[in-house]
């Protein structure tokens, strides 16, 4: 019998980029294209060779990690679309601190992800800190806070850290740079990071008294409240974590590829989180191969424009139906299988602060 | 007589892993009938009702429509049959009006739009043919209350043509007026050539209303009667397999000292005052039963002990601490609390049994040490659980959202038992639960009490109060209307219960 863990968090994300890329495939010979060569122009452009592999690997990277914030912030029903602009500020903070200092790498690169995740955290916890008192909706706030670390970052690299003629930032120093793993390529050691971290999140969420405490109140906050659980205390965290881990993704981003900070820094690694947490129903373990499903994706698609002139826009064609797969897969709220209940099991929960009584633990 | 046959099903039998649901299921429902619906927790009526619904599919079997052989595939297919079925836990939206409930979705004559003014029409119109049953189609669901809610949700399926209607459990929340005028209402629908399937654990209102009574058990049908040729006690047993003793064998009871002391507690809500200066306390050793209709600051007052909801003012003290306006995790450390409403409070239903067994006690051993959970032992601690209380599931690992009702209830009640808690809070607590299984939880509730301990019963069930409580307190309007013993004439309460004061005496006459 095959497990159930194994059918959730890998083959049923295959199997719906398998369906998506057919029905892609599908709309690429009605505008005129030949499919079977873009789709694997698309392919060997990922995976053909050892740089393309290692490329596809580099953005996987940053989707992976993004891919678990965003899935450990909804397992609290907390649905964090500002994973963009916590990744955007994590990798502004780490340059601002690594173009200022210059330690031995030991100290160096430990300390610029803490200074990014801190910053990550911070503009997530924000967001967390007015759902739980105020009952605003987190959807809208992260994704306006999005803005605001697209401007900040616009600033810093035509302002205060603007290095040269061009927008962008210095470089930062050599001792925070990551090591690269395979020689000859990119591939740095952030993909052997973002793969622990899936883990370790995979065994907290599951096997911990938190874990179970953040699921208990993204199920039923209520329930969760009578049974003792701080249930804003919990989501606050969440948030924190969340962001932490976007804000880190952004640092390392910086220190295994970039090296210095410019005006288009990410290509909407955040955005695609989204799309990789749905698709692995929220499971860490399952964002590994998400991720890497879309990191497939985004590494083969420039290829597929050269080779089979097939524009990129069907690559977002193909993420939109792997959405849409998901949505029709899952049960709706309460069970009830309506269209309609499934897309409101997506969004985040409407929260109530409690009035009085609960206090803190 | 000679009625005809309006739904056969033949042969129905509903497999869900591990479990079968319905076991070739023969059932009749003849026309303008009220047919009763009987069985222990878990015996497949709901089951049964969602396949006739269309809701569930048979795994095999039959769907007979006035004898013709009929496949019933969504409710939308039963209601064109005109089969419509009103679930335990409504289905409406809270914040619209009664008209646009009643009429959403039905595209056909309203369009995709939601057309408040057209609805109101289509409902007047409505009305101008069922005179005797009426909701006004401009309230707010939301401020509504249950039994009219309940109206609503069986004005939907008529208004669509149902000329067959399935009620699970309609009683299970109705104070005992809101249950009479239901009864009122289902009786003259059969005058009008409705048919009515009607499930509830209730014998007495089994006896009053039904015309003839299916028995199932464990799947399959036991039996059926004529509702006149049998007796509370022969439907008990043909549906537990045992007699069922409806006495309780109540000892007279040493008080101790008291466990929770509330003094002066008042509770304002958005509604206005739900609590009063009430001030009472519940000894070791004791059952304070609090009687009431339902909605008469019942829930204000056990949420603001247990820590739920803000106290305007007052004290609550649990044996020498004062836990008044604390987290509730303080409440939970030496004490329990069953809640009125065991899917919004009581459980998370998209967790396992297992899972929800621990929510009081997660984070304490032997459940989890250094932070990590304990798997073995959570797995055996529910299957102890299981065991005891009867729950019926194929295993611990099943999600508590594919139990049924009562199988639900029993897993909160025996979290809260479990513990051993020197003082329980329990609301209703045998709600939705079976004959057979009532007898035991109330067993082990008397049992609890004759070890010492302390137990908050409150319950819309008068008979439950006076059967198990050592003193009786009246709630009204947030207001005692009385302290009294449980030998008090049930109409002197029921008269407390509308309002009256209990002979001059004042709201705090405890000690
Ligand atoms: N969706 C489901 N998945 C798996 N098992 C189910 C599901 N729904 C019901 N069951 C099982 O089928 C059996 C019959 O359940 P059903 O709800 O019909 O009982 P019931 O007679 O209505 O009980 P109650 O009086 O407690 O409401 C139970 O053992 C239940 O666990
Ligand atoms: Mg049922």
């Amino acid at each position: 019998m095959i497990n159930k863990f194994i059918v959730e968090n890998f083959l049923k994300p295959i199997a719906f980029i398998v369906l998506a890329m057919f029905i892609g495939g599908v709309l690429i010979f009605l505008t005129g294209k030949d499919p079977v060569l873009a789709i694997g122009s698309l392919l060997t452009g990922a995976l053909g060779g050892k740089t393309q592999i290692a490329e596809t690997l580099v953005k996987t990277v940053p989707l992976l990690i993004c891919g678990l914030a965003v899935a450990m912030a909804y397992r609290s029903s907390f649905f964090n679309i500002g994973a963009e602009g916590q990744f955007l500020v994590g990798a502004l903070a780490s340059t601002w601190f690594a173009v200022s200092v210059q330690w031995p790498s030991i100290f160096m690169i430990p300390a610029t992800f803490l200074v990014g995740a801190i910053a990550g955290g911070l503009l997530c916890g924000v967001v967390g800190l007015l759902k739980i008192k105020t009952g605003a909706s987190e959807v809208i706030n992260t994704l306006m806070f999005n803005y605001i670390a697209f401007r900040l970052v616009g600033y810093a690299v035509n302002g205060p850290l603007k290095e040269g003629y061009l927008p962008q930032t210095a470089s930062i120093a050599n001792t925070a740079l990551l090591p690269i793993i395979w020689p000859g390529t990119r591939l740095h050691i952030g993909i052997v990071l973002a793969v622990i971290l899936a883990i370790v999140l995979q065994f907290i969420l599951f096997r911990t008294v938190f874990g179970y405490q953040i699921r208990a109140v993204g199920l039923s906050a209520r329930a969760a409240t009578y049974g003792g659980i701080n249930a804003s205390k919990r989501i606050l965290q969440t948030t924190l974590l969340s962001g932490a881990l976007a804000g880190l993704a952004g640092s390392i981003e910086l220190m295994g590829v970039t090296g210095r900070l410019y005006e288009v820094f990410s290509p909407g690694y955040g955005f695609d989180a989204i799309a990789i947490s749905l698709l692995a129903r929220n499971n860490p373990a399952g964002v590994i191969v998400s991720a890497l499903l879309f990191g497939i994706l985004r590494g083969g698609a420039g290829q597929m424009q050269r080779v089979a002139d097939v524009s990129m826009v069907i690559i977002y064609v193909i993420q939109a139906l792997i959405i849409v797969f998901v949505v029709l897969s899952m049960d709706g709220k309460k069970g009830q299988k309506s269209i309609g209940n499934k897309i409101k099991g997506l969004w985040g929960k409407k929260w109530t602060p409690l009035k009085g009584g609960a206090v803190d633990e | 007589m000679k009625k005809e046959v309006v739904v056969s099903m033949r042969n129905i039998s509903k497999e869900y892993p591990g479990v079968l649901a319905n076991d070739r299921v023969n059932f009749d429902l003849a026309e303008g009938e009220i047919h009763g619906l009987l069985g222990e927790n878990g015996a497949g009526k709901s089951t049964l009702m969602k396949i006739l619904y269309g809701m569930e599919q048979p795994t095999e079997g039959d769907i007979y429509i006035r004898g013709i052989k009929t496949a019933i595939d969504t409710p939308k297919s039963a209601l064109e049959q005109g089969i419509g079925m009103v679930h335990q836990h409504f289905m409406l939206i809270k914040n619209f009006s009664v008209a646009i409930n009643v009429t959403l979705g039905m595209t056909d004559r309203l369009g995709y739009r939601l057309d408040e003014r057209r609805a109101i029409h289509l409902l007047q119109e409505f009305y101008s043919e069922m005179t005797y049953f009426k909701v006004d189609p401009k309230g707010i669901i939301e401020e509504l209350p249950v039994g009219i809610q309940q109206r609503v949700e069986i004005l939907k399926i008529l208004f669509r043509g149902a000329k067959i209607l399935i009620l699970d459990e309609p009683t299970a929340v109705l104070t005992p007026n809101e249950t009479q005028e239901l009864f009122d209402i289902l009786k003259r629908f059969t005058k009008d050539g409705y048919s009515i399937i009607f499930i509830s654990h209730k014998l007495d209102e089994i006896m009053e209303l039904t015309d003839r009574v299916t028995v199932m058990r464990d799947g399959r049908v036991i039996g059926e009667v004529n509702t006149k040729e049998t007796s509370k006690e022969e439907l008990a047993r043909m549906m537990v397999g045992r007699e069922v003793i409806f006495r309780l064998p109540k000892t007279k009871q040493q008080q101790g000292a008291p466990v929770l002391s509330v003094d002066k507690l008042t509770v304002d809500t958005d509604w206005g005052r739900a609590v009063n200066k009430l001030s009472f306390s519940v000894h070791k050793g004791e059952i304070l039963g609090i009687a009431g209709v339902d909605g008469n600051g019942q829930k204000e007052l056990v949420e603001a002990i247990v820590g739920l909801r803000a106290k305007t003012s007052g004290v609550v003290m649990l044996q020498e601490q004062d836990i008044t306006n604390t987290h509730p995790h303080q409440f939970n450390r030496e004490c329990s609390y069953i809640p009125e409403d065991r899917q919004e409070e009581g459980l998370i239903m998209e967790y396992s049994i297992a899972d929800n067994l621990i929510l009081k006690n997660h984070n304490q051993e032997p459940f989890s040490k250094h932070y990590l959970l304990d798997k073995e032992i959570i797995l055996n601690h529910a299957n102890q659980l299981i065991e005891d209380y009867r729950i019926k599931t194929p295993n611990a690992q099943v999600m508590v959202k594919a139990l049924s009702g009562g199988n639900q209830q029993k897993v909160v009640v025996s979290r809260e038992m479990s513990k051993d808690p020197d003082l329980l809070i329990a609301v209703n607590p045998t709600r939705g639960i079976d004959v057979g299984s009532i007898e035991e939880i109330q067993v082990k509730l008397l049992k609890h009490r004759d070890e010492g301990k302390a137990i908050l019963l409150v319950s819309t069930e008068l008979e439950e109060i006076l059967s198990l409580s050592d003193r009786i307190a009246v709630l009204y309007e947030g207001e005692f209307m009385g302290i009294v013993s449980p030998d008090t004439p049930v109409e002197s309460i029921g008269l407390m219960m509308a309002g009256t004061r209990h002979r001059g005496e004042g709201e705090q006459d405890d000690q």
